[in-house]
């Protein structure tokens, strides 16, 4: 829930960017006080879907897993350097190096667009920091977004299970052994040691 | 039997979430700082690139300089020597419409000035002629209860405003030219307001009529809460009249 609504404001976000920025665009659709209230609407709630979920402690618990780099994530990162591809050699929790290191870079370019952002949405907020500067920023990482975006997008379209994961909450078993085997482990763990605690 | 207490699990790893994201907050504040001398490299290397360049394909790379097209309505009607016109009206003793060519055929003038917009893009010590608002403001005769000029444009929407005193000045042009060529349609040509010591919003583009209002009578932008004054920081506000 809190991805799929993060994702279509993202994208509504970078859509209302593109009819803003690029010239061509911008002189086919034009309506700039349109654009421009969309994109500065969306940018700003971009947050809220990832606020209102802190209230689920399964979605904190996720955060907690995004968060932390265990052993294997090291040999996850000098596979993925090498390029080798074979499951044994990137070992994973329930999320893989990759993707943690994408959800804490995404998170920090969110919040670093939103103050730019607000710096050029509000002309007399901080005026000890440039204009320019803001924007030239707000520009550089716009691109920086997009080119991790279209990643983070290939890296889902190759991958379907993982896309029954985000949208249902559920996953294959023989998947999560292959490609999240620490997950498993953790999972299966845990359901021993409840089942120890019962007696 | 009681069990011994299971140790947290997971929550002994180094926390690369939470320095990533750090990380990124701490590049974008260096970033700010540096984003001058940044962009001046990169102009400098799109320049020499440019020049290097036979098939123009870096004219595609991003390019934080420059102009910006923006428009307040979905498409904007394409006017020339043919069809455009100038009307200048309101409380004036004599109103009259200009064609382009009545227009070149006044005296130009040419006032040099950084253009700025309030996102931030700016175009420094850009080039603009064309006639003094002034000298039209006078040949229409500004009667004694007009206080202020209300500008609207052929892209049948936008709209500004400028005080009389503000109009007065010598770096208040009706443009036809910019960097020394005429105005294009894509930047609000063929004749634009130019309002030098303001920021960018207040050089109406596709400029079509001047009326002398009574009072000042807030613009596109000042209805959506932009200043009436849109004065660019250490300019002299009492400059000139003209």
């Amino acid at each position: 829930m809190v991805h799929r609504a993060t994702g279509w404001l993202m994208l509504l976000c970078l859509v209302t960017a593109a009819c803003l920025y690029l010239g061509p665009l911008a002189q086919l659709v034009g309506r700039r006080h349109l654009m421009v209230t969309v994109h500065e609407w969306s940018g700003i709630l971009l947050p809220l879907p990832f606020l209102l979920g802190l209230f689920s402690s399964d979605f904190r618990t996720d955060l907690r897993m995004l968060n932390r780099f265990a052993v294997y994530d090291k040999r996850w990162l000098r596979s993925a350097r090498r390029r080798l591809t074979a499951p044994e050699s990137r070992p994973a929790g329930k999320f893989n190096a990759g993707q943690k290191l994408y959800a804490g870079w995404i998170a920090g370019a969110v919040l670093v667009m939103m103050f730019t952002g607000l710096l050029m949405w509000f002309m007399g907020l901080l005026p000890v920091i440039s204009r320019t500067s803001a924007i030239f920023v707000h520009d550089c990482l716009a691109w920086a977004i997009t080119i991790v975006l279209i990643g983070h997008m290939r890296k889902a379209y190759e991958d379907p299970e993982a896309r029954l994961g985000m949208r249902t909450g559920y996953v294959g078993r023989s998947w999560a052994a292959r490609y999240h085997a620490y997950w498993l482990r953790d999972v299966q763990a845990e359901d021993e040691t409840a089942k120890v605690d019962k007696k | 039997m009681a069990m011994a207490q299971e140790p947290k699990r997971g929550a002994d790893g180094a926390p690369v979430g939470r320095r990533t994201l750090l990380g990124v907050l701490g590049l974008g504040a260096a970033g700010l700082a540096a984003a001058p001398y940044l962009q001046r490299g990169w102009e400098g290397v799109l320049g020499s690139a440019s020049q290097l360049d036979p098939t123009g394909l870096t004219g595609l790379l991003p390019n934080p300089g420059g102009f910006r097209y923006y428009s307040i309505v979905g498409s904007v009607p394409r006017k020339d020597e043919a069809n455009y016109e100038l009307r200048i009206d309101g409380l004036v003793d004599r109103p009259k419409t200009y064609m382009l060519s009545d227009l070149r055929a006044l005296p130009q003038t040419r006032v040099v000035h950084d253009v700025l917009c309030t996102d931030g893009w700016r175009v420094d010590k850009t080039p603009f002629e064309g006639v003094k608002l002034a000298d039209l403001l006078d040949d229409a005769g500004v009667r004694a209860k007009g206080t202020a000029i209300r500008f609207t444009c052929f892209d049948g929407a936008y709209s500004e405003s400028l005080t009389l005193e503000q109009a007065r000045r010598s770096d208040v042009l009706v443009a036809l030219n910019m960097q020394d060529k005429p105005i294009t349609h894509e930047h609000g040509g063929p004749v634009r307001l130019y309002v030098a010591p303001m920021y960018f919003y207040k050089s109406a583009k596709w400029l079509s009529g001047i009326s002398v209002t009574r009072k000042v009578v807030p613009g596109y932008w000042e209805e959506r809460g932009y200043p009436l004054d849109g004065w660019l920081d250490g300019e002299d506000r009492h400059s000139d009249a003209a």
